[in-house]
C-alpha cells in the first residue's frame, strides 16, 4: 500500500480477466465472421474450377468456339449458351438504358408533383422486389402469347435479316430480352435516380440562371455530372442480366441448336445450369461448371470493369 | 447592336435600363421556338419512358391478383399438392417449406452478416483486410444465384456431409444464406457508420469495453439500418429459386425435416408453370400470389423499418 493513496476514489480498479478474454474474444468473433466471405468466395471459386477440370483438359477453348452439345456421344461445346448469355443481357441493356434513364430523369426533374413523382418511384421499386420467377409465370402465360403476332409480323416482314430469320413458335430469345428489361429497368432507375439526386443544386440552379431550358440543363449540366453513378449502375445491371436465371430459363425455350434468329429459342449459360445440372453426371456435370465458370469470370469481369467506371468518371465536388 | 427601348414603349414588360438592355419580347416564353419544341418533346419521352417501366408492375400485379388470388381457399392453403391428371390439391407444404428454408437461411446470414460489419464498422482501421471483405462483398453481391446453386451442390449436396443425406433444406438454406450475407453486411457496415462518434467515445469514457460499447450503445442505435437490410435480404431470398432447384430440390409431401428434400413455394412455381396440367398451372398462380404478398409485405415493412430512424 502506498503512503499517500487516497480514498478509494481514486484507486484505479482494473478489469477482471474474465470481461477482458470476452473483449477480445468478441473481436476474434468478428474477425472470423468477416473472414467467411473470404472462405465462401474461396470455396465457389474452388467448387466451380475443380469441377470444371475435366472438362477443360478434354474440351479445352474449343468448348468455347464449338456449339454441338451432345450428352448421348459426350461431346459439349458451349457457344450456343454463351452467345445467349452475351445476346440477352446486351439487347436488354440497349432497350433498358434509355428507359430507365428517362425514367429516373421523369422521377427527379421538378415535371410532376412530388406526391406523384414518390408514388411512381414506389412503384419501380417495388418492380425489383418481384421474384423473377413470378416474371417467369407471367411471361410464359401472358406476355409470350401477347407478343407472338408482333414477332411473326418481324417474321414475315423482316426475315430476310439473320436475326429475324425464323418463324417465333412460342418461347424464344426475343421474349427473354424482353423479361430482362422488365428485371433490369428498376436497377438501373434507382441507381440513376440515386445518382441524379446527388447532384449538387448549385448546378442546376445555376444553368438555369443563365437562362437554359430544362433539357438544356438536364442534358449539358445534370446529365454528365451523375455520368459515374449512371454507368455504374448499368454495369451492374449487366452483371444482373448475365446471370438473371429463373425467367429467361423458362422463357427461352433451352434450344442447343445455335441460330441467329432472335426468335428461336436458344439458351443462356444460367438457363442450362437450371435444367441439365439436377440431372447431369459424368463429363457433362463438368462441362456444365466449365460453363458456369465462364459465366463467373465474365459476370466478375463486368463487375470490376463496373467499380473501374465508377472511379474513372466520377467528377468531384467539393 | 441593339437600340435601347424607351419607357413608354408599348407592349415592352421590362423598363430599360441601358444600352445593354432586353431586346423587346425577348422575356416571354415562346413555344415555337425550337429549343422548346424539343423540351416538350422529350419530357413527353420521359413520360412515356416512365409509363412503360411502371405498366409491366401493374400487370404482372394485376395477373397474380386476379388469376392467383381468385383461387385461393382455406383447403388450397393447407393441402399437398395433387398427382400430375388430378384434380384439386393445394400448396400447403410449400409454403410451410418456403418459410423453414428461409427461417434457416435467416438464422446463418444474420449473425455472419452483423458479424462482418461489425468488423467492419467498429474494428477494422481501413487496412487491406477489410478493403479484400468489402471487396469480397462487392463479388459476392455479385455472384449469380445459380452459381451459388452449383457451389452448395459441390460443397454440400454432392458429399453428402450431413448423415448421408444429399438434396436437403439444410442445403437450400445455406445458398440462400450465401446469398443473402452480402446485403446484410453492407447495411451493418453502412448502418453502423452512420451512428455519432460521441455515442462511442462517451460509452468508452464511463468505463464500459469495446464489446459492451458495441451490443449495448451501437448496435441498438443502428437497429433500424441493420433490421431494413436484413427484412430486404429475407424478402429476396424468399423469392429465389436458382440456388434451391438442385440443393433443396422439391417434394410432394410435408417437410420431413431439415435433413430432407423440401417443397418451396418458389420451386413450386418453376416446376408446375411448365407442366401441361391445369391443376398444376393453377397452383402455381395461386403460390405466385402468396408468395408475392409476403414480398411485398415484407417490403414495405422494410420502408417502415427505415423511416423509423428519421422520425
Amino acid at each position: 500500500m502506498r503512503l499517500d493513496s487516497g480514498p478509494d476514489l481514486f484507486t484505479l480498479r482494473r478489469r477482471p480477466v474474465s470481461d477482458k478474454l470476452a473483449d477480445r474474444g468478441f473481436r476474434w468473433l468478428t474477425v472470423a465472421l468477416a473472414s467467411l466471405v473470404g472462405l465462401v468466395l474461396l470455396g465457389i471459386l474452388l467448387t466451380v474450377m475443380g469441377g470444371s477440370r475435366q472438362a477443360i483438359s478434354a474440351y479445352g477453348l474449343a468448348f468455347l468456339t464449338t456449339s454441338n452439345w451432345d450428352p448421348v456421344g459426350d461431346q459439349y461445346g458451349a457457344l450456343t449458351a454463351i452467345y445467349g448469355t452475351i445476346v440477352t443481357s446486351a439487347l436488354s441493356l440497349v432497350i433498358a438504358v434509355p428507359l430507365g434513364v428517362g425514367t429516373a430523369i421523369f422521377l427527379t426533374e421538378n415535371i410532376i408533383p412530388t406526391k406523384l413523382r414518390d408514388i411512381l418511384a414506389l412503384m419501380v421499386e417495388l418492380l425489383a422486389a418481384i421474384p423473377s420467377v413470378v416474371l417467369g409465370l407471367w411471361a410464359i402465360f401472358v406476355m409470350e402469347p401477347f407478343l407472338r403476332p408482333f414477332l411473326s409480323f418481324l417474321y414475315t416482314r423482316l426475315g430476310w435479316l439473320p436475326v429475324f430469320s425464323t418463324d417465333p413458335q412460342g418461347p424464344g430469345m426475343a421474349p427473354a430480352i424482353l423479361i430482362l428489361v422488365v428485371m433490369i429497368l428498376p436497377i438501373i432507375t434507382a441507381i440513376a435516380r440515386d445518382s441524379l439526386l446527388q447532384v449538387p443544386p448549385e448546378l442546376r440552379q445555376a444553368a438555369y440562371g443563365i437562362g437554359t431550358t430544362r433539357w438544356g440543363a438536364i442534358l449539358q449540366v445534370i446529365l454528365p455530372a451523375a455520368v459515374s453513378g449512371i454507368a455504374g449502375g448499368v454495369m451492374l445491371a449487366l452483371g444482373r442480366a448475365m446471370g438473371e436465371t429463373m425467367a429467361v430459363t423458362m422463357i427461352i425455350g433451352n434450344s442447343n441448336n445455335f441460330s441467329w434468329s432472335l426468335l428461336a429459342p436458344g439458351n443462356t449459360i444460367s438457363s442450362m445450369l437450371a435444367n441439365q445440372f439436377g440431372e447431369a453426371d459424368g463429363n457433362q456435370v463438368s462441362a456444365l461448371m466449365y460453363a458456369a465458370l465462364v459465366l463467373m469470370l465474365l459476370t466478375l469481369l463486368v463487375n470490376v470493369l463496373a467499380q473501374w467506371v465508377v472511379r474513372r468518371l466520377s467528377l468531384k465536388y467539393t | 447592336m441593339h437600340t435601347s427601348l424607351s419607357p413608354q414603349a408599348p407592349g415592352s414588360r421590362i423598363p430599360a435600363a441601358s444600352a445593354g438592355g432586353f431586346q423587346r419580347g425577348s422575356l416571354t416564353f415562346r413555344p415555337q421556338l425550337s429549343r422548346n419544341r424539343w423540351n416538350a418533346v422529350l419530357t413527353g419521352l420521359a413520360g412515356l419512358a416512365t409509363t412503360i417501366a411502371v405498366l409491366p408492375l401493374v400487370l404482372v400485379l394485376a395477373y397474380v391478383l386476379i388469376k392467383g388470388g381468385s383461387l385461393i381457399s382455406f383447403s388450397l392453403l393447407t393441402q399437398l399438392p395433387p398427382a400430375p391428371g388430378l384434380e384439386g390439391g393445394g400448396i400447403g407444404n410449400a409454403i410451410v417449406g418456403t418459410l423453414l428454408v428461409t427461417a434457416i437461411a435467416a438464422l446463418i446470414a444474420i449473425p455472419v452478416g452483423v458479424g462482418g460489419g461489425i468488423y467492419l464498422a467498429e474494428y477494422s482501421s481501413g487496412g487491406s483486410f477489410a478493403s479484400f471483405v468489402r471487396f469480397g462483398t462487392n463479388v459476392l453481391a455479385g455472384v449469380p444465384s445459380i452459381i451459388c446453386g452449383v457451389f452448395v451442390y459441390g460443397l454440400i449436396v454432392s458429399t453428402r456431409i450431413f448423415f448421408g443425406q444429399s438434396y436437403s433444406a439444410m442445403a437450400g438454406g445455406i445458398a440462400l444464406a450465401v446469398l443473402m450475407i452480402p446485403t446484410v453486411i453492407k447495411t451493418t457496415d453502412e448502418g453502423l457508420k452512420l451512428v455519432p462518434q460521441e455515442l462511442r467515445l462517451g460509452a468508452l469514457g464511463v468505463g464500459a469495453s469495446k464489446m459492451v460499447t458495441i451490443t449495448h450503445i451501437t448496435l441498438p442505435a443502428a437497429f433500424s439500418p441493420i433490421a431494413t437490410g436484413i427484412v430486404l435480404g429475407i424478402a429476396r431470398a424468399a423469392g429465389e429459386t436458382a440456388p434451391l432447384i438442385f440443393t433443396a430440390l422439391f417434394s410432394p409431401f410435408w417437410p420431413e425435416g431439415v435433413f430432407n428434400p423440401i417443397a418451396t413455394m418458389s420451386v413450386l412455381i418453376y416446376n408446375f408453370a411448365i407442366m401441361p396440367y391445369q391443376a398444376q398451372i393453377s397452383l402455381a398462380w395461386a403460390a405466385s400470389f402468396v408468395l408475392v404478398l409476403m414480398i411485398l409485405a415484407a417490403n414495405l415493412l422494410a420502408r417502415w423499418l427505415s423511416q423509423l430512424a428519421r422520425a
